[in-house]
Formats: C-alpha cells, sequence, structure tokens
C-alpha cells in the first residue's frame, strides 16, 4: 500500500532489504529540501524568526516522538545519530559508572553488533559478566528462559524487540515486570520494531530504548534515545561542548544544561530531526496497527510459499514481523542475492550484524527478506518464482 | 571463452572445490583472507617445502565466485617454487585488473578473463589470491 509515496519505487525495483533501511517517502525527502532552502539556520543559537522556526521545527518532532512512543516528558526524548549511538550511550553513560565487577547483563544470542559490542566492551573495563538467555526451538526468548537465565548477580537484560534476523517480537512487557521485582533495569534495542509495531514505553515498563530514524522512513543519521527522566539524569554525557553546557569558568566550574539538551552537544542533525517529524505524521497518519497487520498477512503470504519450495531451508518459520531468512540449499546466500539482483530484486545476504547468532541456528550466513507496508503480494511472487527454479539460480548467479 | 564452458568450469570448482578440506598438520601456515564489503570469509594453509609449495588447502565459507577461484588457484600454485607462484599471482591480478598478462601461465584461471565487467565480483575472484600472496612474500624475506 501507498507506493505512490515513494519516490524510490518509481524505479523498476523490487525492495526487500527493509531490515537495512526502509525508503523515504516524498513528504519526507521535501521537509529535508524545505529546511535548506527556507530556514537553514542552527538551531537553539539565534534571535531572528528563521531561527526561532527551526527551533520550533526541531522541538516540533521531539514532540511528535513523545507521543509516538507514549513517552511521560519531552526531556526523556534525545536525539542521537541513530540506535547505535544510544546503545552506546547507555552502557557507556549509564551502566559503565554504576555496574561492578562480576554484575551481569543478560542478552541473547541473536542481538545485533550494537546490542553485544557495547557490553563486551564493559566486561573489560567493568569486569562485568555476559549471560545469555537460552533461546527456544524457534529461536525465541520467552518469559521462562528469562527467568531460568538471571542469577542474583544480573543487573541489566538488554534485548531487541525484534531482532534482525528471526524476526520474533519479544514478550518484553512481561520481562520487565519480572525483571523490576528483581531490580534488574532493561534496556530495549528498537532498531527493528520501531517503524512495524506500536511502542509504548510506559506501558513496556522499559528504563531505556535506542533506535533509528531511517528504519521507519525517516532519514539516515537520526536516531532517539529514551529514558525513563530519572534514569536519563544520571547519564554521564559522553560528548562535551556546544549547546550542552550552561556555563564554564575554569575546569572546577562546569555547568551542564539540563535534559535533553545536556546530552544533545554540538550542532545537531537538524534536517534530519526535522524531516523524520515528517516521518512521523507520516506513519501515524497510516495507523501503526494497519502497518503491522499488512506485514503480518504479507509475511504469512511469502512464507506459504517458500515452504512449498524443496530447496530452500528457511530459518525462522514463525515470527510476527516481516523478517524472513532462508538460504538455498547448497548455495551461498551471497551468490542468490546476486542472481535475485539480476531481476532488481533487493535483499540482504550474510550475517546480518548478528555474528553470534550463527552458534544457535548452525548458520553463518543467509538470504533475509525484510518486508514493509509498500511491498507487494506481486513481488513476493517475483521472488517465489526467481527461487523455484534451482538450475536458473546456479546457472544464472554467476 | 564460450559461456557456457566457463560457468561450467567455474561451478564445478564451486561444487566440488578442490582441497578444501580440514589441516591439522602444525607444518601448515595458516592465513585468513575475506572481504570486507562481503561475507566471504577463508582460511588456507600452506606447507612449504624446500622452497615449493608442496600443498595448500582451504576452508571456510565464500561465495561461487571466491569458492571456485581458490580450488582453481591452489591446482594451479602446487608445485611451484615461491618466484613461479609470485608470477603466477600478478599475472591473474593483471587480468582481473584488466591489465596486460600472459594468458598461458594463467591455464584455468583465465575463466575469471571477463570478471572486470561485475567490479563487484573482482574482490571475490581476487580473494584467495591476498591471503596467499602475504603467506609467499613472508617466506620470500
Amino acid at each position: 500500500m501507498n507506493r505512490e509515496d515513494f519516490p524510490m519505487l518509481e524505479q523498476d525495483i523490487v525492495y526487500f532489504d527493509n531490515g537495512a533501511t526502509t525508503l523515504k517517502p516524498k513528504c519526507v525527502i521535501d521537509k529535508t529540501v524545505e529546511y535548506y532552502e527556507k530556514y537553514g539556520a542552527s538551531a537553539h543559537r539565534g534571535d531572528y524568526d528563521i531561527a526561532y522556526k527551526v527551533d520550533q521545527e526541531y522541538e516540533n518532532t521531539r514532540e511528535l516522538v513523545r507521543d509516538f512512543i507514549h513517552a511521560k516528558s519531552l526531556e526523556e526524548i534525545i536525539f542521537t545519530a541513530g540506535s547505535t549511538e544510544g546503545m552506546n550511550l547507555i552502557a557507556s553513560g549509564f551502566f559503565k559508572n554504576l555496574l561492578e565487577e562480576n554484575d551481569e547483563v543478560l542478552i541473547t544470542k541473536s542481538e545485533h553488533a550494537s546490542n553485544v559490542l557495547p557490553w563486551f566492551s564493559l566486561a573489560n573495563t567493568n569486569g562485568i559478566k555476559i549471560g545469555y538467555i537460552p533461546l527456544d526451538d524457534n529461536h525465541y526468548v520467552t518469559l521462562e528462559n528469562v527467568k531460568k537465565a538471571i542469577t542474583p548477580n544480573t543487573k541489566v537484560i538488554s534485548l531487541a524487540y525484534i531482532t534482525n534476523v528471526i524476526g520474533d517480537i519479544r514478550p518484553i512487557k512481561e520481562i520487565t515486570e519480572y525483571a523490576h521485582q528483581h531490580n534488574i533495569f532493561v534496556v530495549l534495542d528498537a532498531a527493528q520494531s520501531i517503524g512495524h509495531i506500536k511502542t509504548n514505553v510506559q506501558d513496556l515498563d522499559i528504563d531505556f530504548m535506542s533506535f533509528s530514524a531511517h528504519k521507519m522512513c525517516g532519514p539516515t543519521g537520526v536516531g532517539v534515545l529514551y529514558g525513563k527522566k530519572e534514569l536519563l539524569e544520571n547519564v554521564e554525557p559522553l560528548i562535551l561542548g556546544g549547546g550542552m553546557n550552561e556555563s564554564f569558568d575554569n575546569e572546577q566550574e562546569v555547568y551542564y544544561k539540563e535534559l535533553p539538551a545536556r546530552l544533545e552537544a554540538g550542532t545537531p542533525n537538524i534536517a534530519g530531526v526535522i524531516a523524520f517529524g515528517e516521518a512521523i505524521k507520516y506513519l501515524d497518519a497510516i495507523g501503526m496497527e494497519k502497518i503491522a497487520d499488512y506485514e503480518k498477512n504479507l509475511r504469512k503470504y511469502l512464507v506459504d510459499k517458500l515452504i512449498m519450495i524443496p530447496h530452500l531451508d528457511i530459518i525462522n518459520l514463525e515470527s510476527d514481523s516481516g523478517i524472513v531468512s532462508f538460504n538455498v540449499n547448497g548455495i551461498f546466500s551471497q551468490d542468490v542475492a546476486y542472481y535475485l539482483n539480476k531481476y532488481n530484486i533487493c535483499v540482504r545476504a550474510g550475517s546480518h550484524c548478528a555474528k553470534i547468532l550463527k552458534k544457535e541456528v548452525g548458520v553463518t550466513n543467509t538470504i533475509r527478506v525484510s518486508l514493509y507496508f509498500y511491498n507487494t503480494v506481486e513481488e513476493i511472487d517475483m521472488l517465489v518464482e526467481l527461487l523455484s527454479d534451482k538450475d536458473k539460480i546456479l546457472k544464472e548467479m554467476l | 571463452m564460450d559461456e557456457n564452458v566457463r560457468r561450467e568450469i567455474i561451478l564445478d570448482h564451486y561444487q566440488n572445490p578442490k582441497n578444501r578440506e580440514a589441516v591439522f598438520d602444525e607444518r601448515y601456515k595458516k592465513v585468513n583472507t575475506n572481504n570486507e564489503s562481503c561475507i566471504d570469509n577463508l582460511d588456507l594453509y600452506i606447507l612449504m617445502e624446500e622452497g615449493k609449495i608442496k600443498d595448500i588447502k582451504f576452508q571456510g565459507e565464500a561465495c561461487a565466485i571466491s569458492t571456485s577461484s581458490t580450488s582453481i588457484m591452489i591446482t594451479n600454485l602446487i608445485g611451484k617454487t615461491i618466484a613461479e607462484a609470485l608470477e603466477y599471482i600478478e599475472n591473474f591480478k593483471a587480468m582481473v585488473n584488466e591489465e596486460p598478462y600472459d594468458e598461458e601461465l594463467l591455464k584455468e584461471g583465465i575463466v575469471y578473463n571477463e570478471i572486470y565487467k561485475q567490479s563487484n565480483r573482482k574482490t571475490c575472484a581476487l580473494l584467495p589470491y591476498v591471503g596467499i600472496e602475504k603467506v609467499l612474500r613472508d617466506y620470500q624475506e
């Protein structure tokens, strides 16, 4: 649906790599241009009309984000460069000052690198331990397994809402409820979920969350760190400079601004943030529930067809998101991606930044199809037809 | 070269690669070779004896071009002296980069003589050469 809104789709391509980034609707592109053409001044600095307009637009996006994720207050919304930066800020700006030797952070083997490496770094600097919540036979996280994995030393559980290879939607609300009863913080990597399912941070009761704008029809280079206000107050700014300080005279007398400015040093990605606001309005207008339903049905259509192809191994048969990972028997995933590319079909091949997952599923590399609301059954039919003929793949992949 | 013959040779070396096996012999020198831009990742095991390449084995996951190129390279390098091997490697690189090269010398390696047309696959064909050249230059020193 809504294909006419996406200039990229005017080309003859089938775009199935939405887990990497989504396409941008015209309104988001136009808004970026509007900023540079109509009021291209800096934010939070000037006393002239167009600078004031920039502030209005910039802060308007903060309100749109707050509303979109149902946060309590605007101070809980910090603009970052993307999901990765947010995850690093949570680990290094907050937990690095809190966690001590042998404290434990629980993750899973199916997390993305940005929810693994920041914690590995704390293992080296703080001596924390990394624990893994076992995945079930479908590679899912269950509350039961979370309960089993928790030890008296567990201080943090950090999980993707939806994982980028398996695509399972984790039972975050139940996990958070249980974790909080045991004084454990919950961090949510929402990169893969934010543009696909409804997010309500108060209902989930998570402590921190990070996501990127570009995976939800917004521009690249913008993300959001959400944190409960009382926790964000204690996040140490890792980037210091203009825009985040109140005053300074010498090294003893440095005063930082209140949230959110304190954590947004330097001139931000103003055009990106402003255009991001447009992306949120765009998704809101369609409705997140409608998007989730559409994707779920489309995925079912895709999987039902893929199952019929005998030379395919599907990694995640069941899953409520639009992600399907599979391999063609005896053919390297990248060769299949090259083959599909000859028909202008864009899919991802590789480990998808989930490099510790291979131990869990026994496969290092896969082809990943990740759907979004502008994908269609006709596109899926085309993919399925091309995958059905293994001889054709072998013949044309070189 | 006929398209079908080319495809057949590449596919044969991809589906039935020669010298793809595990090595536990400590006399073999191991080198990893991988592409930053893609997901190919190969380990090469080289056994030198009296200045000659006695044996090479490889393991790992890689695409059809990388895998077949490795299989063909190994077949052609076994038995060569370091100087001969480096000459082969230089010729192969020249071919892939559209520079003058000696066709005779490359034997089956010439199946990649049109790989330059797919610039994103050039690195796949060259992948095993990066690793092996590193080892041979080390030996030379």
